[in-house]
This record gives structure tokens, C-alpha cells and sequence, in this order.
């Protein structure tokens, strides 16, 4: 729970202030806006002013020079016909229902096998966490070389115990679960890390007291550590899902997408066709429905974050 | 009990340093790919570990590549961000937190509506905006739109709402103006939130790549990821080469996070509070 104690906290214009002059409030805000100028800046210049500029250029034609053309709804309907956007949805979501449960549960165990004392147990902590503070190019290149289908270290150990190497970079499905693997590796740390925090905050009574009254371990997970750890998994649930959406580094470097479109999401397609293809407008175009599936995702969080404090 | 207890704790350690061994193992595999020839890594029966060491693939690169350029500019970004995002992030986070102004709620909720989105939404038009700015090709085309991000910003506010309306009233009745309420009474207690912002916007900056990718289109303006992604369509079959520079601009990362790990582990977990 300390995990969203601050989240409770009464915001401050809640709090009873006594009514100020009228010159005090004046020079308050006045202290306001110049504290908040770099920032309101920064936010107008380089994210309101492109969100809106991105739902304009959505309905237009342009190549990134010269100009642009209005077309209508013209993007929108290509993109309800391009079936490239739907495959790269497909694997946005495939992406997502592995990589967020595997994660999120590798990331408990690794937790709860720490959260006990052992030996040299910090560095352990810390040698989970490596592959969250490596770079998505960095992660992509060496991934791309381990599997590698004829010389990469994957398939050599693979043949090295007897088993058959799979076509990890020219065949659809094991490029995806090569991808699913690699985004595992680079996420489970996280989730190890905001878990074990968790954890100090179920109290070591609950589990002596059910031990006492015959609870094997199972149990225990189930009914004391699970329901206890329930706000964590939502939150970790939620931002795994909006951040199976941001894949980006690791497959554009890994597999650029391919073979075919196998590996192809979202924000990959949406990069090819704005920059390597100059189709901007259709770009700016799948972003708006990226920009609303993020949204959404959103204040669905939101909605059930309330109704789970109420 | 107390043999049961220790062998379990050996069993749990056994597995803890498996796993361990298995997350660790491509890092080591990029340290011992960047010291082997292509004939060695090649072998039908190569090694797990190094045959010799070969410097070269370290040292031709290096002399052949600006990779020092990129290095130079990756460690440019990354600090003027650091320093920029903390100074942005503090000043708007006092704001929100502890003055009231008119629109107060309505900026706050619109900057934290961007919390989720990602880069590419926006790119298009925000790569417009650097054009017109004529940022293309500089470093400043790559810090600022990623000022605009509302993480730093909500935490700060967070944790500054936490701190003592009295602490501030007190020292409005001694006469101190916002400035100085401001540096001298909140500012000394923003250290650990300090501690987060430099550490997580470092990492960021230092390994962002879809935005720099955009922005920068000269060799020499490049970041490492952008150079490294450069160098992979450069060495062909030469990974002895593409691994070593890989491994180069991982180590200032791996011994940041080194130093100040705790602060990363305490961080994560307070970023956990959104």
C-alpha cells in the first residue's frame, strides 16, 4: 500500500485556507504563472501545439515538403482498408497478452524469492534490474545477434541439448516470440523492483498466524500475498498493457518489423510510413487512433483505480 | 528448523543465482562477442567464453567512426536534460502543489493527460515544429520537445504537495517572498525527489532513440543509439566490432545505475505511486 500513498493525499486546494486579500491572491498568481512559464512553455510549444497540429495533418495529404493537401476523411478510411494497420494492431495486442503476464508474474517470483534474507541478496536485486537500464538499441543488437538462426548462441545451445532451432528472424511466429522473450527480459525487472516494495507492506504476522493455523505455502501466495499485493498488480497490469503500445527501439532494431509484417506495431508502422515512406499525413492519421487507444486504456485505469478506492 | 531453514535458503539461492546467471548472460555475451573475430564466433564449436582477446575490435572502430562525436553529444544531451528537467519540473511541481492561480486544475489535468502518450503520436507534427524552429540537426532539437514530459512533472508536484503548509506559512510571516520560500524552505527537502529526477531522466536521454532518429540526419549530430544503429548497417558480418561500440555506450550506463542503485530501486518504486 505505501506504493499509493501518496495518490490518497487531499490535494492542496482542498485544504481550508483563510481568504486572502485581494492583493496577496493577485501576487500569488502572478508567483504561479512565473513558476509554471517554463513548463506551460515547453507543453505548448511541443506537445498541445503538435497534438492539435496531428489531428490537422491527419486530414491531409503531405510528404513533409512542400504542401500539404486536404483530403477529408481520406486517411481514416484507407486506414480501415489497410490491413497492414491491422496486423500491426493484431501484433500490438499479441505482444501484449504474452509479454504482460509473463512479466508480471516472473517479475513476483523473482520478488518474493528475494524478498527473503539471503546471501548477497542486493546484488542479485540489482543483477535483475541490468537489462531495465540497458538501451532498446543496445537490447535490439544483441538480441538480433543471439538469435541469429544459423550462428546465433540461442540455436547453438538449442542444437548443443538436442533440440531443433527455430527460424527465429525468417519465419512470422518464432520472430514474435523471439520479440515477446527479448521485451520479457527488458520488463520483468521493473516489475521485480515495484514487487518487492509491495511486499514490506504485508505484515509477517498474517503469514506466522496462517502458519499457525496450518496454511501450506500455496495458501499463503493465495490468500494472504496475492490479495495483499492487488493494487500493485493492477497498476503494473496497466501500465504493462500501455507499455506493450510503446514497444518501438528494441523491434526496429531487432527484426525492423519483419519478416514480413510479422513483427510490425503500431508505433513501428506508424514511424515507417511517416518518415521512410513520407506519408505524413496517414502517420499523424494512426497516431490519432493510437493517441485514442492510449486514452482509452487510460482513463479505463482511472475508472477502475476509483472504483477499487471507493 | 534451523537445518530446514538453511537448506531452503540455499535452494532459494541456488535458483536466485540461475536465474541470475540467465538475465546476465546476453550482456556477457555482448562482452565476449566484442572481444572474438568473426572466425572464432564462426566455429562450428565455439566456445562459451573467449578465446583471445582482440582489442582491435574496440580500437578500428574507434578510429574509424565519430563514434567519439556521438559519445560526446549523447553525454551533452543527457546532462543539459538532466539539469533543464530538474529546474522545469521543480518550479512547475511548487506551483501546482503549493499556490493557487486561476486554471490551476485545468493546465495540471491537461499536462498529465499527456503522461501516457507515446512519441510517435505526435512525431509527425512535432518534427514540423522543430523545422520551423530550425532545430534540425542540433542538440537542442532533441531536448526540448522531450522537456515537455509530464512525468518529472507530476512526481515533483506529488512530492511537494507532501511537504508542511506551516513550514511555508512560517516563513511567509518572517517575510519571504515565493522566491525564497521556494530555495530556502522547500528546495532543501527536495532531495530525494532530486535524487529521482536526474537519475531516471539520465537513463532516458541517454538510450532514447525514436526521437533522435528524427531529428538528427548528419552523421556527426548523432546520439550512440543513432550511431549504433549507423554502424549496424556499416559492419556486415563484422559483430566482434558492432558489440564492442554496443558495449561502449552501455558501460556509462551500467556504472551510473552502479552508483546509484539504491536510488534507482527507491526511485522505481516511488514512480510506482502514479
Amino acid at each position: 500500500m505505501a506504493l499509493l500513498d501518496v495518490r490518497t493525499e487531499p490535494p492542496a486546494q482542498a485544504r481550508a485556507r483563510p481568504a486572502a486579500p485581494r492583493a496577496v491572491r493577485w501576487r500569488e498568481a502572478v508567483a504561479g504563472y512565473a513558476f509554471t512559464a517554463p513548463a506551460l512553455a515547453v507543453f505548448g510549444a511541443f506537445m498541445f501545439l503538435p497534438l492539435a497540429l496531428t489531428f490537422m495533418i491527419s486530414f491531409q495529404e503531405y510528404s513533409g515538403f512542400g504542401r500539404a493537401e486536404w483530403i477529408g476523411a481520406r486517411n481514416y478510411t484507407d486506414i480501415v482498408a489497410d490491413s497492414t494497420f491491422w496486423r500491426a494492431l493484431a501484433n500490438t495486442v499479441v505482444l501484449g497478452i504474452f509479454l504482460v503476464p509473463i512479466s508480471l508474474f516472473g517479475g513476483l517470483g523473482l520478488a518474493m524469492l528475494l524478498n527473503r534474507a539471503m546471501p548477497a541478496r542486493t546484488l542479485l536485486r540489482a543483477l535483475f534490474y541490468v537489462p531495465v537500464v540497458i538501451s532498446g538499441v543496445s537490447a535490439g543488437l544483441i538480441a538480433k545477434w543471439m538469435f541469429n538462426e544459423t550462428l546465433g548462441v540461442v540455436n547453438r545451445v538449442a542444437e548443443a541439448v538436442g533440440l531443433p532451432g527455430p527460424a527465429w528472424q525468417s519465419s512470422g511466429v518464432p520472430a514474435m516470440a523471439s520479440v515477446i522473450v527479448v521485451t520479457v527480459w527488458t520488463t520483468i525487472g521493473y516489475n521485480m523492483v515495484v514487487y518487492l516494495a509491495a511486499l514490506q507492506g504485508v505484515p509477517g504476522e498474517m503469514h506466522e498466524a496462517a502458519r499457525v493455523d496450518g496454511a501450506n505455502w500455496w495458501q499463503q501466495v493465495r490468500l494472504i500475498t496475492w490479495p495483499m499485493l492487488r493494487p500493485t498488480t493492477f497498476f503494473l497490469v496497466v501500465w504493462g498493457i500501455i507499455g506493450s503500445f510503446q514497444v518501438f527501439d528494441l523491434v526496429y532494431v531487432m527484426t525492423g518489423g519483419g519478416p514480413g509484417n510479422a513483427t510490425t506495431l503500431l508505433v513501428t508502422y506508424a514511424y515507417s510510413e511517416g518518415f521512410a515512406q513520407r506519408r505524413q499525413g496517414y502517420a499523424a492519421a494512426i497516431g490519432v487512433v493510437l493517441y485514442v487507444i492510449v486514452m482509452v486504456l487510460t482513463v479505463v485505469q482511472f475508472r477502475l483505480n476509483r472504483r477499487r478506492e471507493a | 528448523m534451523g537445518t530446514r531453514n538453511r537448506r531452503l535458503t540455499g535452494w532459494r539461492l541456488t535458483a536466485a543465482l540461475v536465474l541470475a546467471a540467465i538475465v546476465i548472460f546476453p550482456i556477457y555475451w555482448m562482452f565476449v562477442t566484442s572481444v572474438s573475430t568473426p572466425e572464432e564466433l564462426y566455429a562450428r564449436d565455439a566456445p562459451l567464453w573467449p578465446v583471445a582477446l582482440h582489442p582491435e575490435n574496440y580500437t578500428e572502430p574507434l578510429a574509424r567512426y565519430p563514434f567519439a562525436r556521438w559519445f560526446a553529444n549523447s553525454t551533452v544531451i543527457a546532462v543539459v536534460s538532466v539539469v533543464a528537467t530538474v529546474v522545469v519540473n521543480l518550479m512547475a511541481g511548487y506551483a501546482f502543489a503549493k499556490l493557487e492561480f486561476p486554471l490551476k486544475n485545468v493546465l495540471f489535468l491537461a499536462i498529465i493527460s499527456t503522461l501516457m502518450v507515446p512519441v510517435q503520436v505526435i512525431m509527425v507534427a512535432q518534427f514540423q515544429v522543430v523545422v520551423e524552429l530550425d532545430l534540425v540537426n542540433t542538440n537542442w532539437g532533441v531536448i526540448l520537445p522531450r522537456l515537455a514530459e509530464a512525468f518529472g512533472l507530476f512526481l515533483s508536484r506529488q512530492f511537494m504537495a507532501a511537504v508542511p503548509d506551516e513550514l511555508l506559512e512560517a516563513a511567509s510571516l518572517d517575510g519571504a517572498g515565493q522566491l525564497r520560500r521556494f530555495v530556502s524552505v522547500v528546495l532543501p527537502l527536495c532531495k530525494p525527489l532530486v535524487a529521482t529526477l536526474v537519475i531516471f531522466t539520465f537513463m532516458w536521454r541517454w538510450n532514447e532513440f525514436a526521437w533522435p532518429l528524427i531529428v538528427l540526419r548528419d552523421n556527426d549530430s548523432y546520439t550512440l543509439p543513432v550511431g549504433l544503429l549507423f554502424l549496424q548497417s556499416q559492419f556486415g558480418n563484422d559483430v566482434g566490432g558492432l558489440m564492442a561500440m554496443s558495449m561502449l555506450a552501455t558501460i556509462p550506463m551500467l556504472v551510473v545505475f552502479a552508483v546509484f542503485q539504491r536510488f534507482f530501486v527507491e526511485g522505481m518504486a516511488r514512480s510506482g505511486i502514479k
